[in-house]
């Protein structure tokens, strides 16, 4: 399939690739994909999670090879075997983690790989100038002699594009850059691309968020499940177009799967604010409630204190300032919990992360299926063999789990059958109320419907669920109310069923602060 | 990682990286200008001839302490290098106890006191460590290091006046009381009726053997167990299960050094009686070893403890029978098996994947 | 007066020689460990250099042979080290062990294969050894009053190792801080995708930072058997190597605070026979074996966190994975 559906000529595409495959193991990330970049625009590639936007990017930049296809840059043939062939052509990348020294000089790092001469302090001078130049001619103001640790993300993500940049990149790639970013932060980078794009180059910008794409492309890719579903120039699409592209079907669609009646408060927090020590938005004076038999959802770009706030309610992170009432009990910086604690009160969590956290991956699967509820695994201080199997048969009946075969390592499932075994080991208790963290990240379209029967059908005999996702569409069709979080603050909780996509994506950028509860 | 049978991560690929270790020795031996056959004759006629059978369990014992010790650790993933000095410290809890008790109270009671002070010495030389890298954030490798030279500093110190035999210009305690010593397995042997050769083996082997079924009662079959190794493989998962990592943290490394001292037991109660500079002699370091080869698991490092027993006691055999070779050839043979079985385990294992799925198309 | 200058100088002088081998394995860990490479086998290079020295060297009678084989030789273990750590991405802590141990058969094994005498070399004759130098004008500055003996006995007179060690802390802190070598390497140490996502291969910066760690433990070995020894003993690195790393740790990676972890170490070594039989007031008879054991105290009272705290680069001990897996 070409790019189709006038995403321009491709008579001066600055990248074209044609056929692209790559493989994972099991995973096609990439499925016979052909694109036409056009140079001198701002070209977007969204698509969900594992759309296979990020590899695609990691083709071009030379990071991956790719098993099948052919990339052209600048209308030559290329072949990039790393990283330094695609800097040699143009290329350059902003990679969603920054690849920045934090004991380094901006200096220092934007010339890493380029110094010029063997003694550093040779080319110093000249490098200084450029760096300058560069910056003054793109609207990139920087202290070149600052520590990158000393610098906040936006900065950091400034040191970035000039790195790409004094590596002469006509064409920047940026992998999902606005997700650590504040809305005043990400105006100013679309600000700077528009003056990269004004100078001659092109940008490529990989993101989930359509609003950032409707905001600063010239055209845009859609992916879906590693397949280039379409592409359009955005003067002549709408939000709504590319959503149902990006998720291929009508949204909207999604239908209210119940409401219930109101019932008692289940978990209370008050004025929770909590610090990382990295600098990340963390917790700002977060207040919520959490009914029993309801669905809270919590709406956000991701890295705006979603995992932060889950993190604290389970009791990983301690208490700063503010406190949760929870099963009678007031936790708070006087008396913290601890993750045996909040379990034992009732509170079960499944982790947004299933793989560091989740499950242990080597272990077995019984043994997973006991993992943080010790008391199934055994008598007293003992685990038995029996125990652990006969809990991990009954997750295995629960939810389908494939194969059932409770002593293969975690490791030999599925995606989708080991968030299966975690959602099972936290549902079976019937907590009193249930952190969900992005439940269907990484899993098959089966499965996510299995997923929000389970989730719904747990709601349904009163387990009060918190649903942090950054799939919008997943907390529309599940949630009753909806919680939006900006920089690690409220900005305002809505009922699911007055809530417009629009509505939730201008509350998601910290606008609309304030906005009905 | 390529994902290999069960059966073949355990049973072959150690027996591959043995044979790769003793290839590479062979080359040393043959470059030294002997006939590695004629070694190995050597080396196994000296560890397995009915008299010196006694000696290769001897030191068998202490290789499975201290292998015990670097296993439990490493089924955390901390690496106690510290378990020489822990033995050292195991050692002078033996000593302390049969000093100063050894005329105050009856012979059994000072030899039990006498096993719990090499336990407890030794699991409190690590438990340090184990605390600073759980509360305070210093790598676990390095201050057992340090704490390897602590405790030799100190042992020299304590050897060389407050404890030295009187009168005496060597650095050693002096003898305990006849009453206060593990017997010797060829005295059991005779009171029970057989007679076996003298040797150095004592009740420690026994003590041996059970410390390697309670470690593997402990990692698979307790809750405990199940916590270090939950540490082990996923130390993010461990802290979301509620499992206290840090207080779990010093005490693995507790039991690791308890383990290491009673390597003193073998050395110190049962074959010396008496306290001598440096009685380790680098066991602690064959106890990696030991673990690495006998993949962190009690039986192989049984098999592996065995194993290394017999290269000791052969060995020393060379010493007689060579000119050239000496027993330092094991401790090459030591360093080619960590090689081999640690740091490049897995450096044929994509090679014997491939090999291994070729020969079982379906699997494919 | 003039007395307790001479007496001063004695000691630093035995400082700077004690000192010496310890500089140069320090400096070595410095540039492996800033690469990311973790080296706890610094005192089995070291041995295996000590020991190639002394053999090559009364083999042809030249130091310099044996400084060659020195270098030779403990390059070769950096080499396994590398190949284990960076190529088959091993376990480093486990390697360092292996490497140590490996050494210490080695060295005895091969002695007595080619001298039969106990695991020693032969002792080294005048000539078989790296003499003293003496720096121009010692003896006409020598009457001067108090620079006079500090020029004569404690910056004169040493042997040219012990000049290169004290040369290889300013040259390490060059190379690694005002070259695009040096910039690189640190890098890989902290970050190593940045490194690998500019288009420069890790693996090669990290051996060649294992390959400059090799070399100056091969020099400190030389300078252990045929400068300040005159043959090789079996373990006859006692420790320095560990000492070294010990520095290496207690200067939080960095040259100039590592060169004066070395001296301090040194000197506690120079000083601490000296005070054998000496009461000290208050405390009586100082332990002698004690102060041995300062430095390593000291140490981990640092890596403790009690005063200041020791930052190791952050991607130390962590092997470089290019490919990642998924999506």
């Amino acid at each position: 399939m070409l790019g189709d559906d006038g995403a321009g000529e491709s008579s001066h595409a600055a990248v074209r690739l044609r056929g692209i495959t790559k493989r994972f193991g099991a995973v096609l990330a990439n499925d016979d994909v052909d694109l036409d970049i056009p140079a001198g625009t701002v070209h977007g590639i969204v698509g969900e999670n594992g759309a296979g936007k990020s590899t695609l990017a990691s083709i071009v930049y030379g990071l991956h090879a790719p098993d099948g296809g052919s990339i052209e840059i600048a209308g030559r043939p290329a072949v990039l075997r790393s990283p330094g062939d695609a800097i040699a052509l143009g290329v350059g990348m902003v990679h969603q983690h920054f690849m920045l020294i934090p004991t380094f000089t901006v200096l220092e790092n934007v010339v890493l790989g380029i110094e010029g001469s063997f003694r550093l302090r040779s080319g110093e001078a000249d490098n200084r100038a450029r760096l300058k130049d560069l910056s003054l001619a793109h609207g990139l103001e920087i202290d070149p002699d600052a520590l990158v640790d000393d610098l906040p993300v936006g900065l950091r993500q400034r040191v970035e594009i000039l790195k790409a940049l004094f590596r002469g990149t006509r064409i920047l790639i940026l992998d999902e850059p606005t997700g650590v970013l504040t809305p005043d932060e990400t105006d100013r980078l679309f600000a700077n691309l528009r003056a990269v794009c004004d100078a001659g180059g092109t940008v490529v910008l990989i993101t989930h968020k359509l609003r950032e794409v409707m905001a600063v492309c010239d055209s845009v890719s859609i992916m879906r499940h590693g397949r280039l579903v379409g592409s359009r120039k955005t003067s002549e699409t709408t939000p709504g177009e590319l959503a149902e592209l990006m998720v291929g079907r009508k949204i909207g669609q999604a239908v209210r799967m119940s409401e219930s009646s109101v019932r008692s408060p289940v978990l209370r927090v008050e004025g929770l604010t909590w610090r990382s020590p990295g600098g990340a938005p963390g917790l700002q004076n977060v207040s919520l409630e959490l009914r029993a038999g309801e669905i809270l959802g919590v709406a956000g770009v991701s890295g705006n204190g979603q995992s932060e706030l889950l993190d604290v309610l389970s009791g990983l992170s301690g208490v700063q300032e503010g406190h949760i009432e929870f099963a009678g009990r007031r936790i708070d910086r006087a008396s913290p919990a601890t993750p045996a604690g909040m379990r034992a009160l009732g509170l079960t969590h499944v982790p947004e992360d299933r793989h560091r956290r989740g499950l242990v991956l080597p272990f077995e699967a019984r043994e997973n299926a006991v993992l943080g509820r010790p008391e199934c695994a055994g008598p007293g201080l003992w685990t038995s063999g029996t125990a652990m199997q006969a809990q991990a048969e009954r997750l295995i009946a629960r939810f389908d789990i494939r194969p059932p075969e409770p002593r293969l390592p975690a490791t030999a499932f599925s995606g989708g059958n080991q968030q299966k075994i975690v959602l099972a080991r936290e549902f079976e208790s019937e907590p009193v109320v249930l952190l969900l963290g992005q439940p269907t990240r990484g899993v098959d379209i089966g499965t996510v419907e299995i997923v929000h029967s389970r989730v719904m059908a747990l709601k349904e005999r009163g387990t009060g669920i918190l649903l942090v996702s950054t799939e919008l569409d997943e907390i529309l069709a599940l949630a009753d109310r909806i919680m939006v979080m900006s920089g690690g603050r409220v900005v305002g909780t809505v009922p699911a069923a007055d809530a417009t996509v629009r509505q939730l994506g201008l509350m998601m950028t910290g606008a609309g602060e304030g906005a009905g509860a | 990682m390529t994902n290999l049978p069960r059966w073949f991560d355990i049973g072959v690929l150690p027996l591959v990286n043995l044979a790769l270790a003793l290839l590479a020795t062979a080359v040393v031996v043959a470059l030294v200008g002997e006939d590695p056959l004629e070694v190995l004759a050597v080396l196994l006629q000296g560890a397995f001839a009915p008299s010196s059978l006694g000696y290769t369990l001897y030191y068998a014992t202490n290789f499975i302490f201290t292998g015990l010790a670097a296993a439990i650790a490493f089924q955390a993933r901390l690496f106690n290098i510290g378990a020489e000095g822990q033995a050292l410290l195991g050692g002078l809890g033996v000593a302390l106890a049969c000093l100063s008790l050894e005329t105050a109270l009856p012979g059994l009671i000072v030899t039990l006191v006498a096993i719990a002070g090499a336990a407890s010495f030794g699991a409190a030389w690590a438990a340090v460590p184990g605390w600073l890298q759980a509360y305070r954030g210093s790598h676990v490798v390095i201050t057992t290091i340090m704490f390897n030279f602590l405790a030799s500093g100190l042992m020299v110190w304590l050897l060389s006046g407050p404890i030295m035999r009187a009168g005496q210009g060597s650095p050693q305690t002096r003898l305990f009381g006849e009453t206060v010593r593990l017997p010797a397995l060829h005295d059991i042997a005779h009171t029970l009726g057989f007679e076996v050769a003298r040797s150095p083996l004592n009740l420690s082997f026994v003590f041996a053997l059970l410390a390697s079924t309670a470690v593997w009662v402990l990692i698979w079959r307790t809750k405990f167990g199940y916590a270090l190794r939950a540490i082990g493989h996923g130390e993010e998962a461990a802290r979301y299960a509620g499992i206290p990592v840090r207080r779990v943290v010093v005490a693995v490394m507790a039991i690791s050094g308890a383990l290491a001292g009673c390597m003193a037991l073998n050395e110190v109660l049962g074959a010396q009686h008496k306290l001598v500079l440096n009685f380790s002699a680098g066991y602690g370091f064959t106890g990696i070893a030991v673990a690495l080869m006998g993949r962190n698991h009690p039986l192989g490092i049984l098999a592996a403890g065995l194993l290394f027993g017999a290269l000791f006691q052969g060995g020393a055999e060379l010493n007689f029978e060579f000119e050239t070779i000496t027993h330092e050839l094991t401790l090459v043979m030591q360093g080619l098996v960590i090689l081999f079985s640690g740091a490049l385990a897995y450096m044929f294992t994509p090679w014997l994947a491939r090999l291994l799925l070729t020969q079982r198309p379906d699997h494919g | 007066m003039v007395e307790v200058w001479i007496d001063i100088l004695a000691v630093l002088d035995g400082t700077a020689r004690l000192a010496t081998p310890l500089m140069f394995c320090a400096m070595a860990g410095l540039v492996s460990e800033r690469s990311g490479i973790v080296d706890i086998g610094l005192e089995g290079k070291l041995l295996a250099g000590a020991f190639a020295a002394a053999a090559f060297t009364t083999l042809s009678g030249s130091p310099w042979a044996g400084l060659a084989a020195a270098l030779a030789s403990s390059t070769v273990l950096a080499l396994v080290h590398g190949f284990a750590c960076i190529t088959h991405r091993g376990e480093q802590i486990i390697s360092g062990v292996a490497i140590n141990i490996l050494a210490l058969g080695m060295t005895v094994v091969v002695a007595n294969a080619l001298f039969r005498h106990g695991g020693h070399t032969p002792a080294l004759g005048a000539g078989e050894r790296f003499a003293p130098i003496a720096l121009p004008l010692v003896e006409t500055l020598r009457a001067l009053p108090l620079v006079g003996p500090l020029y004569a006995e404690l910056i004169s007179g040493h042997n040219l190792l012990v000049y290169a060690a004290f040369m290889s802390v300013p040259l390490v802190w060059w190379l690694l801080w005002r070259t695009r070598f040096g910039l690189r390497l640190r890098a890989a140490g902290e970050l190593p995708e940045a490194v690998d996502s500019v288009g420069v291969s890790v693996p090669a910066l990290r051996y060649r930072g294992i390959l400059i760690a090799g070399l100056l433990c091969g020099l400190a070995g030389a300078y252990l058997s045929t400068a300040h020894g005159a043959g090789f003993v079996r373990e006859m690195s006692a420790g320095k190597g560990f000492l070294a790393l010990a520095a290496l740790i207690f200067g939080r990676w960095k040259p100039l605070p590592v060169l004066f972890a070395c001296l301090l170490f040194g000197l506690l070594d120079t000083v601490a026979p000296r005070l054998q039989g000496v009461d000290l007031p208050l405390i009586g008879p100082v332990p002698v074996a004690l102060v041995s054991i300062l430095p390593y105290v000291m140490t981990v009272v640092l890596l403790a966190g009690f005063f200041g705290r020791s930052i190791a680069p952050r991607a130390l001990g962590r092997p470089f994975v290019k490919e990642h897996q998924g999506p």
